[in-house]
């Protein structure tokens, strides 16, 4: 999401496009018998083409993503209760569910905890530091200021330890959840996509000033409807970990997740108007919304206070942003 | 006569900068006086502590205005006492009409509380006819060209009983003949209403045939305020106050001065209108530019300029064109503007702000928007190499900012030009195209993009000039041609051409015109 909005764009069929994907895949697993992969290529599949659909609408027809979408989020809808039959399928194949569910645990062994959850963390820490280090090596290179090796040194044995201290705790329970792993490799690509990539820096240049942009060589139209289409793609994963999680499809299945996501999108730092954003910056909304809903749900507070409260957490952290803004261009 | 203002002793500190220091500026009654100054020296901060947009408080000293100290908290309260401002981007509702328009905010209501359309638009004609204007009331202000916006605005003004304008920069987007209009309007409005204007320009010869009085403000402090009555109160006195020295030469010299073969030739172009498909914008036109050659392109407003040069950049004006474009001999068949990138063209936007830069983004990603096929290999972007290209335009064009991940809205209009050009320079582009490359920059600035302009000549390149200013033109060319009503009218050599014989030939009408087209 937060793409599609650094693009000065939005999307309000998240949901539905969740539904629908997590339907098609449960209809066929369960109807037609279909092996558990089958289910996840259809469901993904059915996230690129409405993707493209969108994207067609948007990029080359040149209406505003929020009449496509919020058309597609009533569109897809409907379909999710078609494919369905208008009731909820539930019990899928065991593999499938386990995406959602699943942990990787015992594959090394252990006495009582998880070695291999270890091992893999052990790796992407190292991995972590040797690319800060080759990084810092090529900032070097090109003569540009880097902190003091001390400092450096010190930053990377306390992530590494914050790191290893989750790592060691996760092992201690069940083992490694397959959504961890997902998770982590969407955001590292995603940052990677965003911030390195000219597809990414395409998607800041349009949300930031369009005209510029398509006097630069932007090729605007493509670029929108990649945004679109790995919007839908996006969709189509998360309606294949929301199925797989809830162990079956709801034709209500992923209502106001739009909303969610724009939320956390805003309250990662993003703008109303485009152009600025940063996926790292979303993940930390999410948290902070799903922490919440979570920690309140603990200590007893109902839905309606629920909602009250990340409502103004909404609006305060965008109006900070704001507030923020107006002091740093005061000149 | 007597003061209708006096600023003493402003001084106003913003985070780290000072951007006033005890400036002192008085104004007397039913005078026009002209405010100059670099960009950046303060000029645009001290007329918004005028204003109030900077409340009473944040600033120090004091403002007298008709013999009371005055302490304004927002712009309604200036403007209750008769201040207005008049801002260099036009603060109109583009969807609009013009009588919705001058009464915004400041609505003719009736007995009922509802407005009086009838009352307001009856008064939006008188107002305009006061400021020459005679346009139906119910227009949308989208369908009249900048120089009658601008008119609207001092209609505006007029409707809030106002006793001392502020123009900031009136003059800037409007050519030679709205300029001269807006110009004779404050004059009259002096005569004839004692209006007291307070006028912030850069055109220097717009103040001296304008101004009573003018003061100079450089880096936020007063340097000096003279009556333009005084003998030796010129064009050059005003520069030497502004810069702080001597600006012998307002164009640079040429040194190298080889002109080869010919890189870019257009010949019989045609482009119609995007929306009206019968309306042609651009008739005929053909010309070439040389390697190592600066050709200017003259011409009023909507004479076609800009149309021209977008269209020849890869198409980004209109949709149906004709005619041929030819590069090193080749024709060139450019369907985008990613085309005319890799095939050597740049195009330099007339309006920075709106269409060449992006303002949000910093220095570094904005000089490479248009390259990135250069710094990227299968698509990824090497962001080391993207920061040493900024930090090398930073020195050789001479950007004056802290660090290239500086955000490019943060700095002065000639900076922001610098980075513009930067941009483009780097493309390796060698048909360069620069639409008003100077446009509301100080004359220090202005200096730096004309060193450029030559500096990209004598590399070889070939180089366009578009712009409203005629010696700015006869200052940096080679040839000019002029066009007029979308067809070029003429090309003249600059040895010959004076701002007379150009302005003949931009003002001629299309039945002469098909002898001087081409070369």
């Amino acid at each position: 999401m937060v793409m599609v909005i650094i693009g000065g764009h939005i999307d309000l069929s998240v949901g539905s496009v969740v539904a629908l994907s997590g339907a098609v895949a449960a209809v066929l697993m369960k109807s037609h018998g279909a092996p558990f992969w089958v289910g996840i290529l259809a469901a993904i599949a059915v996230g690129l083409v409405v993707g493209a659909w969108q994207g067609f609408w948007v990029a080359f027809v040149g209406i505003p993503a929020f009449i496509t979408t919020l058309a597609g989020m009533l569109l897809f809808r409907g379909f999710t209760f078609n494919v369905l039959d208008n009731k909820s399928l539930s019990a899928l194949p065991g593999p499938y569910q386990s995406i959602g569910n699943g942990f990787i645990n015992g594959l090394l062994g252990g006495n009582g905890y998880d070695v291999f959850t270890l091992v893999v963390f052990g790796i992407a820490v190292a991995g972590y530091a040797y690319s800060a280090f080759r990084s810092r090596r090529a900032r070097i290179a090109y003569k540009q200021p880097v902190p003091a090796l001390w400092l450096f040194i010190t930053q990377l044995v306390v992530v590494a330890a914050v790191v290893m201290w989750f790592a060691w705790q996760l092992a201690n329970w069940k083992g490694l959840p397959i959504v961890l792993i997902i998770l982590a490799a969407l955001v590292l690509i995603y940052s990677a996509v965003t911030s390195n990539t000219v597809f990414g820096r395409h998607i800041y240049a349009i949300g930031g000033n369009l005209t510029a942009a398509t006097l630069s060589g932007v090729k605007v139209k493509w670029v929108n409807f990649g945004i679109m289409l790995n919007m839908g793609f996006l969709a189509g994963v998360a309606g294949v970990l929301f199925s797989a999680r809830m162990n079956g499809a709801q034709p209500g299945a992923g209502n106001m997740f739009e909303l969610d996501a724009i939320a956390a999108s805003f309250i990662g730092g993003a703008a109303v108007t485009g152009g600025v954003g940063r996926v790292t910056g979303a993940i930390v909304g999410g948290l902070i919304m799903a922490t919440m809903s979570n920690g309140m749900s603990l200590m007893g507070v109902g839905q309606p206070t629920q909602q009250i409260v990340k409502g103004l957490v909404l609006l305060l952290a965008v109006a900070f942003d704001v507030y923020n803004k107006r002091r740093a261009g005061t000149r | 006569m007597s003061t209708i203002l006096e600023m003493r002793n402003i001084t106003k500190t913003f985070p780290g900068v000072k951007a006033l220091s005890n400036v002192n500026l008085s104004v007397e009654q039913g005078e026009i006086h002209a405010i100059c100054g670099e960009n950046g020296a303060g000029k645009s901060t001290l007329m918004k502590v005028l204003s109030g947009v900077y409340p009473f408080g944040t600033y120090e000293g004091d403002i007298v205005f008709e013999g009371n100290v005055a302490r304004f908290h927002s712009i309604n309260e200036s403007e209750e006492a008769g201040i207005v401002i008049i801002h260099q981007e036009l603060a109109l509702v583009p969807h609009l009409t013009v009588a919705e328009n001058i009464f915004l905010g400041n609505e003719r209501k009736g007995s009922t509380g509802l407005i009086n359309w009838n009352r307001a638009n009856l008064e939006a004609m008188e107002l305009m006819a006061q400021v020459g204007l005679h346009e139906n009331p119910t227009t949308p202000v989208n369908q009249l060209g900048v120089g009658k916006q601008q008119l609207i605005e001092i209609a505006k003004a007029l409707s809030k009983d106002v006793k001392l304008l502020i123009l900031d920069e009136p003059t800037a987007a409007l050519n030679d003949t709205d300029s001269e209009h807006l110009l004779g309007l404050l004059r009259k409005l002096k005569a004839e209403q004692g209006i007291t204007s307070i006028m912030i320009s850069h055109k220097l010869n717009e103040i001296e045939s304008v101004a009573d009085t003018t003061t100079v403000i450089r880096d936020g402090q007063t340097i000096e305020s003279f009556a333009m009555s005084e003998p030796d109160a010129n064009q050059d006195r005003i520069i030497r106050g502004m810069v702080g020295r001597d600006l012998e030469h307002r164009y640079p010299e040429r040194t190298d001065h080889t002109i080869g073969e010919e890189i870019f030739r257009v010949e019989n172009w045609s482009v119609f209108h995007p929306t009206q498909q019968e309306r042609e914008v651009i008739q005929d036109a053909s010309f070439s530019v040389r390697a190592g050659e600066v050709v200017g392109l003259a011409g009023l407003m909507g004479a076609g300029r800009t149309e021209l040069a977008m269209s020849l950049f890869g198409r980004a004006y209109g949709r149906k064109h004709s005619g041929k474009v030819f590069k090193n001999g080749k024709e060139l068949r450019l369907r985008s503007v990613s085309d005319a990138i890799k095939n050597g063209i740049a195009y330099a936007t007339e309006d920075r702000k709106k269409y060449g830069l992006n303002l949000i983004e910093d220095i570094r990603r904005n000089i490479s928007a248009a390259s990135l096929f250069k710094l990227s290999s299968n698509g990824w972007v090497n962001a080391n190499e993207e920061l040493k290209v900024a930090e090398d335009y930073r020195s050789s064009m001479n950007i004056k900012t802290p660090s290239v991940i500086q955000k490019v809205g943060n700095l002065s209009g000639g900076n922001q030009q610098k980075v513009v050009l930067s941009k483009w320079i780097y493309t390796d582009a060698d048909v360069i195209i620069l639409d008003e490359p100077t446009r509301g920059i100080d004359v220090g600035a202005k200096y730096e993009i004309y060193t450029i302009i030559n500096k990209l000549a004598a590399e070889g390149k070939a180089v366009i000039v578009i712009s409203s200013e005629l010696p700015e033109l006869l200052g940096t060319c080679d040839r000019i041609y002029t066009l007029a009503f979308g067809r070029i009218t003429g090309v003249l050599d600059v040895k010959e051409a004076t701002q007379e014989s150009l302005m003949k030939l931009m003002t001629q009408e299309r039945s002469a015109s098909a002898a001087g087209a081409g070369k």
